[in-house]
């Protein structure tokens, strides 16, 4: 049997690499990403004040601090039973809100984004961020940093520091929000709608326009049956910021809606000697292993999987976006929601569509009265002693878990992390793509390139994957026979 | 002269450092003029093609792989950066060290962690291809020769960008209070 190794993976952000196993024939027989990083964080967070742990979990991750700083600050709400009034919860949410417009804009533009606006079949060199700006000119390229600049703007004013904010307190906020600021976010709350509008064109003119493009998105390499998960709010539509979780089968139909801590009842995880990630899988399906359908327990949480959960948008524009991307693939309409989009590649759509709700979101929160109320904390008197915190991350549901002593002190962490919820599913799509493009042994640049187009889609954050302890995310290819020996390692050269 | 060439890599850490070097707004396209990239995560380019002036790390040395990269990055740039805490101290993930042994990290992750429901052989990850983790986090300049820090947790745009225009013209770095001060 020969092995193929892609190493470094780039363009995302992390560590790890993708391992191809061959026949005899030289055809694919398995293949998976291998994580080859666990940092401990679970366990050297044992021992530090509960308090800590928004600050000290969000270093797991310098893309999404804010996730983690948002679902840890949630969990000590929890462990001192504390309920934050509500100008701090939408202060949070707020925060969030814009940290999703960056994070979207950034994964659009700068990481997954450059397979489709520059080409998957271009060369290496000009498949980047700069190769996207010379693309659509640097007048647009101008946008995309100030997109991203003016909402890390609003994470600083409001959070205190850019990256990895430090505004998060158990019980609320630690700031108010002056009306002067409010002003200035609702301004670029405007201006976020009005970039995510343009960019959602820019994808219908670059992709959707392009039959070639929509072929290679609704091919079978691409395509993957699997269940979704997403947070639901009261009326069971997105919510990034809190919610129950729902989980819908392949087939649409609601298969449970559970709230965040009862997580342990739903969600269990498998281990493999061949990472240092484990696999979670839905306890009540069962882990059949690497497989689609209905008896699987794999799951997938991805902003398509958010919207194959979600009745609807909670925002118009997002709304009107969201019915094309449904009618576009032609799902029927069930109930409120339409049957699940499959196609994996349409992740970075159902991404953008995302862009958009958060901007329209943040907009409401921007002009909602209570927002600038001085009412930003309720001070603990308690302590509970467990608590979980969930949010939906930009790459899935993640989730924190903390247990204290009575004085506060951490005596048990436990986190899932959005990625982790999609690593079944992305060893999966590797393997369909990587079963379709290579045959006989045959391995070429352009083939690898959409090996590793399966596997962006899912904009997988290895950082956050790998919280857990060792670092590295690196292409090569090594051959291996059947027993496992090395016959060549070839490395990919550009 | 031909432009100066950067290459960046992360070794154990978050990643946070390499967003900073994002966060320099609208003057990545002047840097973009100012130099030229080889390796980075944040590009296509995956192996060093050339020798390289200016090599900038982020995160410290957490297994072997770490190691091994860091001595690449020594062998192929001229100068070489550490870029915030992980680099210049270990940082978060050196929270580990004198704490946990790696086989309690091991065992957490994988025995006993109450999520983990299927493991019947008790697994611990052991595939040949995965890197050893270290004993302890190790700072970079502890395996290789370190020529700059830029402190921080991430440290400022203003500051990596002060830092790589100073490296770049030959002309003292600007340091006021607030690029100075760090957290
Ligand atoms: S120094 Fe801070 S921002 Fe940089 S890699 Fe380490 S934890 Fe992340």
């Amino acid at each position: 049997m020969k092995r193929v190794t892609i190493d470094p993976i780039s363009r995302l952000e992390g560590h790890g690499k993708i391992e191809i196993f061959l026949n005899d024939e030289g055809n694919v027989e398995n293949a998976y990403l291998q994580v080859p990083e666990l940092r401990g964080f679970e366990q050297f967070s044992v021992g530090r004040h509960a308090e800590d742990l928004p600050v000290i979990t969000q270093r797991i991750c310098g893309v999404c601090p804010e996730a983690h700083h948002m679902a840890s600050v949630k969990a000590l709400d929890a462990v001192f039973n504390v309920d934050p009034p509500p100008a701090a919860k939408k202060i949070r949410e707020l925060l969030y809100s814009a940290f999703y417009v960056t994070d979207h804009t950034t994964h659009f533009y700068a990481l997954g984004g450059p397979d489709f606006i520059v080409g998957p079949d271009a060369p290496p060199l000009e498949r980047n961020i700069l190769g996207v700006i010379h693309k659509v000119g640097v007048d647009i390229g101008k946008q995309v940093i100030a997109c991203r600049s003016r909402n890390h703007q609003v994470i600083k004013t409001l959070g205190g520091r850019g990256i990895h904010p430090t505004g998060g307190v158990p019980g609320g906020w630690s700031k108010a929000l002056k009306e002067e600021d409010r002003v200035n976010i609702e301004k670029i709350a405007k201006e976020n709608i009005e970039f995510a509008l343009f960019s959602l064109k820019a994808f219908d003119d670059i992709v959707l326009k392009n039959s070639d493009y929509l072929n290679l998105v609704t091919s079978d390499i691409y395509h993957h049956k699997t269940y979704y998960m997403g947070l639901v709010d009261k009326n069971n539509q997105l919510n990034f910021y809190d919610g129950m979780v729902r989980v819908v089968a392949p087939s649409g139909k609601e298969f449970v809606k559970y709230e965040a801590k009862d997580y342990m009842n739903h969600i269990a995880e498998r281990v493999e000697p061949w990472t240092y990630l484990k696999f979670p899988y839905l306890k009540n399906v069962g882990w059949k292993g690497f497989v689609d359908g209905e008896d699987s327990g794999v799951y997938c949480a991805t902003p398509l999987s958010r919207l194959n959960c979600t009745d609807g948008m909670p925002t118009p524009k997002a709304q009107e976006h969201y019915q094309q991307m449904f009618e576009t693939f032609g799902s029927k309409k069930l109930g409120k929601r339409y049957e699940p989009v499959h196609f994996r590649l349409a992740t970075h759509w159902a991404r953008l569509i995302e862009l958009l709700y958060a901007a329209e979101r943040m907009l409401e929160l921007a002009t909602d009265p209570e927002i600038t109320s001085p009412d930003v904390r309720v001070i603990p008197t308690t302590i509970k002693g467990e608590g979980v915190g969930c949010v939906e991350a930009p790459r899935g549901t993640l989730t924190h878990h903390y247990k204290t002593d009575e004085n506060g002190v951490i005596t048990h962490a436990n986190l899932i992390v959005g990625t982790t919820n999609n690593y079944a599913p992305i060893s999966m799509s590797i393997k369909r793509a990587a079963e379709q493009l290579i045959t006989k042994g045959k391995v070429n640049e352009g083939m690898l390139n959409k090996v590793e187009m399966a596997f962006r889609l899912y904009d997988p954050c290895l950082s956050c994957a790998t919280h857990n302890l060792p670092g590295k995310m690196p292409l090569q290819i090594e051959i291996k026979n059947s027993c496992g020996e090395s016959l060549d390692i070839i490395r990919r050269d550009i | 002269m031909s432009k100066p060439i950067i290459a960046t890599t992360s070794l154990a850490g978050c990643f946070g450092c390499h967003m900073s070097i994002l966060d320099i707004d609208e003057r990545i396209l002047d840097l973009i003029e100012l130099v030229e990239f080889n390796k980075s995560p944040i590009d296509d380019i995956k192996t060093f093609t050339k020798k390289c002036d200016i090599g900038i790390i982020e995160g410290g040395c957490c297994n072997s792989e770490n190691i091994h990269v860091l001595k690449t990055f020594r062998e192929n740039c001229k100068i070489l950066i550490s870029l915030g805490e992980c680099a210049r101290t270990g940082g978060l993930p050196a929270m580990r060290n004198n704490k946990v042994t790696v086989k309690e990290c091991l065992e957490e992750a994988y025995l006993n962690c109450v999520t983990v429901d299927d493991n019947p052989d008790n697994i611990i990850p052991n595939d040949e291809e995965l890197p050893f983790i270290l004993d302890k986090v190790y700072p970079c300049h502890e395996i290789v020769k370190i020529d700059y820090f830029l402190p921080g947790c991430a440290p400022r745009a203003d500051l990596i960008w002060n830092a790589l225009v100073a490296l770049i013209t030959g002309k003292p770095m600007d340091l006021p209070y607030e690029v100075v001060k760090y957290d």
